[in-house]
């Protein structure tokens, strides 16, 4: 698998990375693929569902809610998800994954992350260092689900 | 009766890359269970090994949530869609278990 993103698009993730800081961004890639090539034609923010605590947790509890928060935990509401996905098909877009930040901490994907990760979809990671947009890495999960391997970012 | 279940991109290599999928049913249940006989591939994709729904697999039925309607339960209509939505999660601790 590759995933290919076009120059409008990493700068449109930097900075909603870096307005989001210090707490995790997170949205949704739109596009076509073709066999293991992805090219990626639109990168829509989303809202970090964390941050209305109360119904993120009625979606999908956190273990340890002292120690995760909306700084180092992000959900995307699925109705909102739902809704841009339904009117990227009418458009003939298909969803090809999801990115979102890592404020202060390396792009590289968690056991959290893996936990709740899906086959096929790219997850694109963005570091975020002291607020600027650091490193940027793609991940897709193994079909076993114990690992993520990294996919080639192609710009 | 037929409803039309939509399946997210990451479930399509199982569903032979269809998108969606029509399936007869009278409940959400119902529906699923047609859709997962069909494709059983995709049984363990959607519920844990007890048989429930697994907590990151959210299904609607039109714009509605079935954990707040009447879960596998949910009558539906003829005119009904069925989402199946991936739960998009992550977050950053617990650093690292990259291959």
């Amino acid at each position: 698998m590759s995933i290919k993103l076009k120059a409008d698009q990493l700068e449109a993730i930097h900075s909603h990375a870096e307005r989001e800081y210090p707490n995790e961004c997170c949205g949704m890639l739109l596009g076509h693929a073709e066999g293991a090539a992805k090219a990626v034609s639109e990168a829509v923010p989303l809202k970090n569902l964390r941050l209305d605590s109360a119904r993120a947790q009625e979606l999908l509890p956190l273990a340890d809610p002292g120690r995760e928060s909306e700084k180092n935990r992000f959900l995307i509401d699925p109705l909102e998800q739902l809704r841009v996905e339904r009117e990227a098909r009418k458009r003939d877009l298909d969803v090809l994954g999801y990115y979102h930040s890592h404020p202060d901490h390396p792009a590289r994907p968690s056991n959290y992350d893996r936990d709740h990760a899906w086959p096929w979809y790219s997850y694109v990671i963005l570091s975020v260092e002291h607020g600027k947009a650091s490193e940027m890495t793609s991940w897709v999960l193994s079909e076993d689900r114990s690992h993520f391997d990294l996919e080639p970012l192609k710009l | 009766m037929p409803v039309k279940v939509v399946i997210p991109t990451p479930l399509r290599q199982y569903t032979g890359k269809s998108d969606s999928v029509e399936v007869e049913a009278k409940t959400v249940g119902e529906a699923l269970a047609g859709l997962t006989s069909r494709f059983s591939d995709l049984r363990k994709h959607l519920y844990n090994d007890e048989g429930k729904l697994r907590s990151f697999v959210n299904v609607y039925v039109n714009d509605e949530d079935i954990r707040f309607l009447q879960k596998d339960q949910t009558p539906l209509t003829e005119s009904d869609i069925i989402s199946i939505v991936p739960s998009i999660a992550g977050g950053s601790t617990t650093c690292c278990i990259c291959s």
